[in-house]
């Protein structure tokens, strides 16, 4: 197989291109997204327990959204979607950012708990807070650029337990509809970032396989339009 | 007993050494049939001497003291050591001059990426031959050096290293906005790129999204009448330089492998004009690039245009490794 690039064979591709799809809160717009344009989403959505499903133009290899810059960037698939908060707390993974897709939109904030001064008192009296968070280089990068320190303390579970239990004095975090915060007495005091889904490519797969990033691009936009 | 080794280095043993040593050899006579000599440059040299080559990025991530006090540094690639021979040793020969290597460079490292601080690399440097014959004899060599070691799909990326400087300098972007905007284009971080351009005061909606796809352009000739059409005096120029080193590359037969890409950006402080870059599908990684530096042998006090290439080796044997593979199986 071949691929014309510009009239010219730049180089024989291997297979169909791979796409990294984001299980989780990203997948329900992703699969929409792919519906739109065109590619069979139907044995993902069938709930099978498979993590790669082969299409005539386009494989879908479905992921944590956390994985996908690690498989985009050594091009073991050749895009990817995955969300904003993803890509900012991987920035030194060198992939292509090539689409925002505008669903899966939400705030990455701080936060603390409700009535209580703990946040600003630990600034005031101890100079520091300490933060938990899943996302410990954005949080680390937000305080470093508003001139505060901060004691990140990373943890892979429920953020929320972090204050309440008095590991943290707040947490840094991603609110989609604050439901979570709610639930756990806690509230925004600080909106960071807000954050979408995107669309990702490896460096070789958009130089050597250029046609088909582009048209894959191309169609999605048209799809996020309409 | 295990005794470690720095993350970011490597042992080699026999049976990768035999795979090694014939992807030297291969190399080295392309190189060496071609005219260009193999050279060899200490590893550590003075930091103020290295320093010289590559202000911006300042040079090495590895530097110490010698036992008088003078600071030293490992080198980081092999451009400016040869750079800087070139200019002790050769200041009063004829050129054009034509140097290979075959040599360990040395790199900071992220940690956890599998990133290697200790990497081997094989390239040459043409100095004194402008561009675009200069250009267009290293893309020949870097063709036949890819050929002898199998990656006869490897394809090599042609762009121009002044286009979005002079671009930018043109929509009146300056300072620490400007350099903003060149790390999104090197990162093709293409949404980041699009709200920073709309950000800065006087560009249109229109040359913002001229800009953006502009990055995006890769393919053959026509790319270049295609740039053209959106206008703009860097436009013009980057795409007659290009245009120039391509047409020198079709009268040599060869220019088929080679992909004309502007949105090609090389981090190197020392580029100008031609830059290139190397893939090959069967890996996810660049395999190597080079370009034009012309301004550089000037820093060392022999003014000659020069360029030149260098090859990741290990890369380069993986790439190897999956074509035999994919070979045998097809």
């Amino acid at each position: 197989m071949s691929v014309e690039v510009a009239g010219t064979v730049r180089a024989k591709a291997d297979g169909p291109l791979k796409l990294a799809v984001p299980r989780g809160a990203l997948l329900e717009g992703t699969l929409d997204v792919l519906d739109a344009i065109g590619v069979d989403t139907a044995g993902l959505r069938g709930g099978s327990r498979a993590l790669i499903f082969p299409g005539e133009e386009i494989t879908l290899v479905t992921m944590r959204p956390s994985d996908v810059p690690t498989y985009v960037e050594a091009g073991a698939a050749d895009v990817g979607i995955t969300g904003k908060d993803v890509l900012l707390e991987q920035s030194d993974r060198m992939v292509y950012e090539l689409l925002d897709l505008g669903y899966g939109r939400c705030r990455m904030v701080l936060a603390g708990r409700v009535g209580d001064e703990r946040l600003g008192e630990a600034e005031r009296r101890l100079g520091m807070m300490r933060i938990a968070t899943k996302y410990p280089r954005v949080a680390q990068r937000h305080f470093e650029s508003t001139g505060r320190q901060a004691e990140v303390i990373e943890v892979k579970g429920s953020v929320e337990l972090a204050p309440l239990s008095g590991l943290a004095d707040g947490i840094v975090d991603l609110v989609a509809t604050g439901r979570t915060l709610e639930e756990n007495d806690l509230e925004v005091r600080e909106e960071i970032v807000e954050c979408t889904a995107r669309f990702v490519a490896n460096r070789v797969a958009h130089k050597l396989r250029g046609g088909e990033v582009d048209e894959l691009t191309a169609k999605f936009r048209e799809a996020i339009e309409r | 007993m295990i005794h470690p080794i720095p993350p970011g280095t490597r042992d080699v043993l026999p049976d990768e050494m035999r795979e090694l040593r014939r992807l030297h050899l291969a190399l080295i006579e392309v190189f060496e049939g071609r005219g260009y000599g193999e050279v060899a440059t200490p590893a550590i040299e003075y930091d103020e001497v290295l320093g010289r080559g590559d202000g911006r990025t300042a040079g090495s991530a590895y530097r110490f003291f010698d036992e008088s006090g003078d600071l030293l540094a490992l080198r980081s690639d092999m451009t400016v050591p040869i750079a800087r021979l070139a200019a002790s040793r050769y200041a009063n020969s004829e050129p054009p001059l034509r140097f290979c290597y075959l040599a360990n460079a040395f790199r900071a490292v992220r940690p956890q990426r599998g990133q290697m601080r200790e990497f081997a690399q094989a390239g040459v440097e043409l100095i004194g031959a402008p561009a675009p014959q200069g250009t267009a004899e290293v893309v020949e060599v870097l063709e036949a050096a890819l050929d002898a070691v199998g990656l006869d799909r490897a394809v090599i990326g042609l762009g121009d290293a002044d286009l979005y400087r002079q671009l930018l300098a043109e929509l009146g972007v300056e300072g620490e906005a400007r350099d903003s905007i060149l790390e999104r284009l090197a990162m093709h971080d293409l949404v980041g790129l699009e709200a920073e351009l709309s950000a800065q005061d006087g560009i249109s909606d229109e040359q913002c999204a001229t800009c953006v796809a502009l990055s995006q352009l890769r393919g053959g000739r026509e790319v270049l009448d295609e740039a053209r059409t959106w206008g703009g005096t860097a436009v013009e120029r980057a795409t007659a330089r290009i245009g120039e080193t391509y047409e020198a590359l079709e009268a040599r037969g060869a220019a088929e492998r080679v992909q004309i890409d502007l949105g090609l950006l090389r981090d190197l402080g020392y580029y100008s004009g031609a830059i290139l870059e190397v893939y090959d599908p069967a890996l996810g990684h660049v395999l190597g690039g080079g370009g034009r530096y012309d301004g550089l042998l000037k820093r060392f006090g022999l003014d000659l245009p020069a360029a030149g290439f260098a090859l990741y080796l290990e890369r380069v044997h993986i790439a190897q490794m999956e074509e035999e593979s994919r070979r045998g199986a097809s």
